[in-house]
């Protein structure tokens, strides 16, 4: 999996209330979810289309509630890939579950600056900035987890019989 | 090198005699829990699977708590999908309005959960039934629906912090003083991926009500799971509410834990965490008035018996004061039953409080108190993130039930002393 896109920048703990507030959580549809992303901390990120954009958050990104809304909103939003110093236990799990990319890099998420393109090669682990030229070291997924990215999420892993 | 409570819990349910930390183990589940927020997602995953039926009907649960008694038409869709779910798959213990109450105290009053438990629920406070010794956490909806279909999650074998509690609370402390302190030292991810281990005499001196809130918050220092040290209290507690046997696990004397800390608790003083994160705490000692305009005391952190006594001992006999919003919101049916025998929703009616059906309502900014511009909450609640009780600019100020309780009538952040 290889991507590039623009990047959307986001601080320190970002938590599921200001991803996607509890008052949109009365329905589950990807696409309403979506226009409501962000809405409480960055009313203009929603205003727009981010059809292969790159988010970038420091550390304990995803944290708060379980909601599964919060990974789905910002995928449904047309965003390709998360990186963050780190993520919040349930949001990481959810992120894979649904097949969000996502990839934890402590260096990337301190040096990547709102507007710069990236490319993301998640198959060999490269994060790099297109518009300053640096690599960034990733960590790579347990080979479990990998199972469940490369199958698709983790419906897909039982439906297929990859998990039981 | 031994295990901990944790390990010793998650390698029982994998079927392996050890685990170590960093692990991946597929884990056999005890209960799958969901709410009529998370559930809906997960019976879409479910029904994608193609499993006629769930693993186990007796282990599925569904509570209809975050926004019932249905606040919108949509909110009651969503609650009318988890009842013909339930309904179709002869789910026996799906709770509606009328037996419902807010989840994480329903459960372990229902006696759903057990020590020595391996439980996952589609819920971000699973995390408070560690206070039975057992293991349970928060997971998404998707691995709630594959749960549902195959009584299993995956996890990764959690490292360990251990907090080593000894003394005794002072009068008007309580279980959620002592997390706000915790967290407060260590921040919101503190103990991320970790397990909180709480041992030492100092359990002695703490309820299951306290117990239970601190195993709740957990999840606000990032840990994965909280679990308690079972004791003669738990043993007493669990026979009480459940016919089932408790499985005990002690941690290895030579269990591996990244850091012990130890927390004297006569040490603890009222503690409030300001917005926007539950890691600003400062004690009320130490803080200037801040003026408020609604109290909430309620939740799945505070909404149990002793916390409503608790603040009904302080409102008694005084007034809300003008200006302020106090709303009082019993966790399940039996504490609101239970209340109103004891005569503490008389006191909270008497001095001008309103007294609500069991429901999660404000604490997430779905109903029964939201926030306007620019208002400050005090809240018995778990979070206190930007625009988590209503309006963006207002504010919330997460506290013990005794603090909310003084606040109330003083109209600013109190002291409970300072009403007594």
């Amino acid at each position: 999996m290889k991507m590039t896109g623009t990047v959307i920048k986001y601080g320190d703990n970002v938590d599921t209330d200001v991803i996607i507030p509890a008052r949109y959580l009365n329905a589950p549809s990807p696409e309403e979810l979506a226009k409501h992303c962000m809405e409480d901390i960055d009313p203009a990120f929603a205003a727009s289309p981010h059809d292969g954009d790159i988010m970038v958050g420091g550390w304990n990104f995803g944290c708060g509630s379980s909601r599964e809304h919060a990974p789905v909103a910002i995928q449904a939003s047309g965003i390709a890939c998360v990186i963050a110093a780190s993520f919040a236990r349930i949001f990481y799990r959810n992120a894979i579950n649904i097949g969000l990319a996502i990839v934890e890099s402590e260096a990337a998420a301190d040096a990547i600056a709102e507007g710069n393109v990236i490319t993301a090669d998640l198959d060999n682990g490269i994060l790099h900035n297109e518009t300053t030229g640096e690599d960034y070291a990733v960590e790579p997924f347990p080979a479990f987890i990998q199972t469940i990215i490369e199958n698709g999420g983790l419906v897909e892993s039982i439906k297929n019989g990859s998990i039981k | 090198m031994g295990m901990t409570m944790t390990q010793k819990i998650l390698a029982a349910h994998a079927g392996l005699d050890k685990v170590e930390a960093g692990q991946l183990v597929l884990v056999n589940l005890d209960l799958v829990l969901g709410n009529d927020i998370t559930s809906p997602v997960a019976i879409k995953a479910f029904n994608q699977m193609g499993k006629e039926n769930v693993f186990d009907k007796e282990k599925v649960t569904m509570v209809m708590d975050h926004f019932a008694p249905n606040k919108d038409i949509k909110a009651a869709q969503q609650c009318m999908m988890c009842r013909d779910f339930c309904g179709a798959q002869d789910i026996t213990h799906f709770y509606d309005v009328g037996q419902m109450g807010i989840e994480h105290a329903l459960l372990p009053e229902k006696g759903l959960v057990v020590s020595g438990d391996a439980v996952i629920g589609a819920d971000s406070h699973t995390c408070t039934y560690g206070a039975l010794g057992a293991f349970s956490t928060g997971v998404g909806s998707t691995d709630m629906g594959c749960g549902m279909a195959i009584g299993k999650a995956w996890f990764k074998v959690p490292s360990a912090l251990k907090f080593e509690l000894k003394g005794k609370l002072n009068k008007y402390v309580s279980g959620k003083d002592v997390i706000l302190h915790i967290i407060g030292m260590i921040g919101v991810d503190g103990a991320l991926y970790k397990s909180m281990e709480f041992v030492g005499e100092g359990l002695a001196s703490l309820s299951m009500a306290d117990r239970l809130c601190m195993a709740n918050m957990a999840s606000e220092a990032g840990a994965k799971n909280g679990i308690f040290a079972v004791d003669d209290i738990t043993k007493a507690y669990v026979k009480e509410h459940s016919d089932r046997e408790p499985v005990v696990y002690t941690a290895d004397a030579d269990a591996e834990y990244e850091k012990t800390y130890v927390i004297d608790l006569s040490e603890i003083k009222h503690t409030v965490a300001f917005p926007h994160l539950p890691e600003n705490t400062h004690t009320t000692d130490e803080i200037d008035e801040i003026k408020i305009q609604q109290v909430v005391i309620g939740s799945c952190t505070n909404g149990r018996l002793e916390d409503l006594k608790a603040a009904a001992e302080i409102m008694q006999g005084k007034q809300v004061a003008k200006g302020v919003r106090c709303i009082v919101i019993p966790a399940t049916q039996r504490i609101y039953l239970e209340a109103m025998e004891a005569g503490y929703l008389k006191t909270f009616i008497e001095c001008g409080a309103v007294v609500s059906t069991p429901t999660c309502g404000p604490c997430l900014g779905g109903h029964m108190g939201i926030l306007a511009e620019n208002e400050r909450a005090v809240a018995t609640t778990n979070r206190n993130f930007i625009g988590r009780m209503g309006h963006t600019t207002s504010e919330i100020y997460l506290a013990s039930p005794e603090v909310a309780a003084a606040s109330a009538i003083m109209g600013r952040i109190a002291a409970p002393e300072e009403v007594l």
